[in-house]
C-alpha cells in the first residue's frame, strides 16, 4: 500500500525525524490560511500516487498566501496520470546546499533490508543505480541485530564530511529504520535529503509503501488507505477480497491463481487480443466472489467477451459454476461468457452449467481463442 | 528416484486440527503421504480422523515419531511463529503454504532457519509431490504422474496446467516443487535445479517463473554453468503493467528490472527452451528428451 507524502511524512516526524513544518490542505483557502502561518514562500505539492509530479505541474511555488490560494485552486481537482488531485501538501521552501539520496528497501536477494545512500540525491535513484552504481552505498541489515551504530556512521560518511553532518545523518537513518521496521514497510524512502546554508540536515520529501501483509494485524495503518487515489473498479474488488488490475483491453478474465491468471493475459494476447483485467479469485471457493468478480468486469465498457479460467484444486469448480449461474440471475451480462474449467468437481460443475444453457470447454488454448474471436466479433 | 521427499518422508503437520489443515491432511493420508503426527497447541493427546496422533508442539511429535518433514497451515499471524518452532525442533524439511506472511517476519525467519540447517520451501506455495510416493501440501495428486521430468515452479494453478499437460501425454515427473510467490522464500529455483541436478532420476527439467526478482536470471546463470540436463522454461506475466503487484507479493516489476523480456533473455542465453504457451511443454520436452 503506497502512502501520500503527507501521510509518510506523518510518521518520518513521530520518529523525529527533522522536516520542515509543513501541513495538508483540502481546499485552496485551508491552503493558503497554511502559507500565512508558515510565512515566506511556500510550495505546493499535488499529493497523488504518481510520479512526475512536478513535470504534470502539481507541485508550485507560491512567494505569498495569495499565491498559495491560486495554485492550490489549479493544483486541487487536476488529473495527474489519470488520477484526481483531492489533498496538497503546503511546505515552507527550503535553502538547499546539498541535496542526497536515502532510502531502505526489503531486499529479497539479500532476504534483509537495505539501505541504499547516495549523494547524487533529489533525482531519479534507479537510474543512478542503473547507470553508475559505484554512487550508491547499499548496507544490508541483519533484522535480528538491527541497524548497528557503526552501520549508521559508515552511512552517513558516505553522504557529509562535516562531523555534525554525519552525527545528524547518522541519526536520521536510525530513525529511518524505526520507522521500517515497526511499520511493515517494504519501502521508506526520503529524497532528497538536503543540507541548508546553515548546516542542518533535513528531510524534504518521505515515501513509504506499506507491506500489504502487515495491514491485517496494523488496523490503524490500513485507515491511511486513499480509497479515493485507486482506480474505482479496483477498489471495489479489494473490498470484495479479490486481486484486481484494470487494464486498457476488451477480454475480460476471471481466474483463479495469480500465476494462471498471468498466463491467461499472455494467452490472450499470444491469440491476438488484449485483456481487460488481471483477476485472482484465490484458493478458495466462495460463488459470492464469482459474483462479484462478474460485477466489477461488466462495469468496464471495454468489455466486449469475457473468459473464466478455473483449474480447481482447492477451488472447486462446481462452486465457481454455481457463481456464474447466480451472478446471470442477479445481473443480465450483455457479453458473451466462455468458460474453462477442469480439476476439482469438474462433472458437477459441467452438470450445473448445462441445466442453465451454458458450456463449458476443457482447454485453456481453446478457451482463449474462442474467447478472444468473440471480443473481435463484438467490438 | 526424486528430490526433497520420496514413500520414505516422515511427516508432521502444523495446524493439523485448523480447516486447510484438516482437509488437506485427509487428501495426503489418501495419496498415501506418510503422516506421522500432527500438533495443535491444546489438542496434545488427541487423534485426528483416528489414526494420528496429535501433540502439543513440534518438539513433542519429532520425539515420538521420528517425523523428519513438516507442513504449515496456521493462519498468516501464527505461520512465522511456526516455522521458528519447527526449525527449532530440528525437523530438516519445513513446507510452509500460509500465505499473507509479512516479509518483515520472513526477513526474520529466514537467519534462524539456516543457523538450524534446515530447509524451508515456501511461504505461499502448494508445496511438492514425488508422484506415487509422497505429497506434501496442496498439489492434486490426480494430476500428477510417477516419471522422469522434475518441475520447479513459483505459482500454484499454472503449475497444475503444466503439470496436467505433461500427465495427459504421458510425460510423468519425478518432483514438482512449488516455491511460492512471496519476496523471501526459503527453496529458489537454483536450489532446485542443483537438486534436480544430482537426481538421477530426473531427465529434464521444466521452470515455470514469473515477473519480478532476479530469481529466474540468477537461475539462467546456473543452467548455463551446472546444468547438463535440459531445461525448459516459461514466464507468466508478459502483460504485465510495470509497479503493479500482479497478486503474488513478489510479482511485480519495479523500474525495468523484473520484466519478462529480460527473463525470457537470460533463459535464451543459457540455452533453455522457451514455451510461449503452458501447452508447448510437450513438444518441448519430446524435442530435448
Amino acid at each position: 500500500m503506497n502512502l501520500h507524502e503527507y501521510q509518510a511524512r506523518a510518521l518520518l516526524k513521530t520518529a523525529g525525524i527533522p522536516m520542515p513544518d509543513g501541513d495538508v490542505a483540502s481546499t485552496p483557502t485551508e491552503a493558503e490560511s497554511i502559507a500565512r502561518r508558515l510565512g515566506g514562500t511556500v510550495v505546493i505539492k499535488a499529493q497523488v500516487h504518481a510520479g512526475g509530479r512536478g513535470k504534470a505541474g502539481g507541485v508550485k511555488l507560491a512567494r505569498n498566501p495569495g499565491e498559495a490560494l491560486d495554485h492550490a485552486a489549479e493544483i486541487l481537482g487536476m488529473s495527474i496520470k489519470g488520477l484526481e488531485v483531492h489533498k496538497v501538501l503546503v511546505v515552507p521552501a527550503a535553502d538547499i546546499a546539498s541535496e542526497s539520496y536515502l532510502g531502505l528497501i526489503m531486499d529479497r536477494e539479500s532476504q534483509k533490508p537495505v539501505f541504499m545512500v547516495s549523494s547524487a540525491g533529489g533525482i531519479d535513484i534507479e537510474e543512478v543505480a542503473a547507470k553508475t552504481p559505484e554512487k550508491i552505498l547499499r548496507l544490508p541489515v541483519d533484522p535480528t541485530y538491527g541497524l548497528l551504530p557503526h552501520q549508521a556512521l559508515t552511512l552517513a560518511f558516505a553522504l557529509y564530511r562535516d562531523f555534525n553532518q554525519v552525527k545528524a545523518a547518522a541519526r536520521i537513518m536510525e530513525q529511518l529504520y524505526t520507522v521500517f521496521t515497526s511499520n511493515g514497510c517494504s519501502l521508506a524512502e526520503i529524497n532528497p535529503l538536503v543540507t541548508t546554508p546553515a548546516g542542518q540536515v533535513l528531510a524534504l520529501d518521505a515515501k513509504v509503501v506499506i507491506d500489504d501483509n502487515e495491514l491485517f494485524w496494523r488496523p490503524d495503518l490500513g485507515l491511511l488507505r486513499d480509497d479515493t487515489a485507486e482506480e474505482p473498479s479496483e477498489a471495489a474488488a479489494r473490498r470484495a477480497n479479490l486481486s484486481f488490475i484494470k487494464l486498457e483491453g476488451n477480454v475480460g478474465c476471471v481466474v483463479n491463481g495469480a500465476g494462471l491468471a498471468m498466463a491467461t493475459m499472455d494467452l490472450v494476447k499470444y491469440y491476438g487480443g488484449e485483456p481487460a483485467n488481471f483477476l485472482d479469485i484465490g484458493g478458495s471457493s466462495n460463488p459470492e466472489k464469482v459474483v462479484s468478480a462478474l460485477k466489477i468486469i461488466t462495469s468496464d465498457p471495454n468489455v466486449k467477451a469475457i473468459l473464466f479460467n478455473i483449474f480447481g484444486g482447492i477451488t472447486r469448480t462446481d462452486d465457481v459454476a454455481n457463481g456464474i449461474v447466480a451472478a446471470t440471475r442477479q445481473f443480465k451480462v450483455k457479453v458473451p461468457i466462455v468458460i474453462r474449467l477442469t480439476g476439482t468437481n469438474e462433472a458437477e460443475a459441467i452438470k450445473i452449467l448445462e441445466a442453465v444453457g451454458m458450456r463449458a470447454l476443457s482447454d485453456m488454448d481453446q478457451a482463449v481463442e474462442q474467447v478472444v474471436r468473440l471480443a473481435r466479433e463484438a467490438a | 528416484m526424486s528430490i526433497f521427499i520420496d514413500r520414505n518422508t516422515r511427516l508432521v503437520v502444523q495446524g493439523i486440527t485448523g480447516r486447510e489443515g484438516a482437509f488437506h491432511t485427509r487428501q495426503m493420508l489418501e495419496y498415501g503421504t506418510g503422516v506421522v503426527a500432527g500438533v495443535t497447541p491444546g489438542k496434545g493427546g488427541q487423534q485426528f480422523e483416528s489414526r494420528v496422533p496429535i501433540f502439543n508442539t513440534v518438539a513433542d511429535a519429532v520425539r515420538a515419531t521420528q517425523a523428519n518433514c513438516s507442513v504449515i497451515y496456521v493462519p498468516p499471524m501464527a505461520a512465522a511463529g511456526a516455522i521458528f518452532e519447527a526449525a527449532d525442533a530440528g525437523v530438516p524439511l519445513i513446507v510452509c503454504i500460509t500465505e499473507g506472511i509479512p516479509v518483515m517476519h520472513m526477513s526474520r525467519v529466514m537467519p534462524f532457519v539456516r543457523s538450524r540447517g534446515a530447509r524451508l520451501i515456501g511461504p505461499n506455495c502448494p508445496g511438492l509431490i514425488t508422484p506415487g510416493q509422497s505429497k506434501v501440501g496442496i498439489i492434486p495428486g490426480n494430476i500428477c504422474a510417477p516419471g522422469r521430468v522434475g518441475l520447479v515452479s513459483r505459482s500454484g494453478t499454472l503449475t497444475y496446467e503444466v503439470v496436467n499437460h505433461l500427465t495427459r501425454s504421458d510425460i510423468g515427473q519425478s518432483t514438482c516443487v512449488g516455491i511460492g510467490g512471496d519476496p523471501i522464500i526459503g527453496t529458489d529455483f537454483i536450489d532446485c535445479l542443483r537438486a534436480f541436478q544430482d537426481d538421477p532420476g530426473t531427465d529434464a527439467i521444466v521452470v515455470i517463473g514469473e515477473i519480478g526478482g532476479t530469481d529466474e536470471q540468477n537461475a539462467a546463470a546456473f543452467v548455463k554453468e551446472k546444468v547438463t540436463k535440459p531445461v525448459v522454461g516459461f514466464i507468466a506475466g508478459q502483460t504485465a503493467p510495470k509497479g503493479r503487484r500482479m497478486g503474488h507479493a513478489g510479482a511485480i516489476i519495479s523500474g525495468s528490472s523484473g520484466t519478462a523480456e529480460e527473463k525470457l533473455a537470460a533463459f535464451k542465453a543459457a540455452g533453455i527452451s522457451i514455451m510461449r504457451r503452458p501447452a508447448d511443454v510437450v513438444e518441448l520436452l519430446r524435442k530435448r528428451m
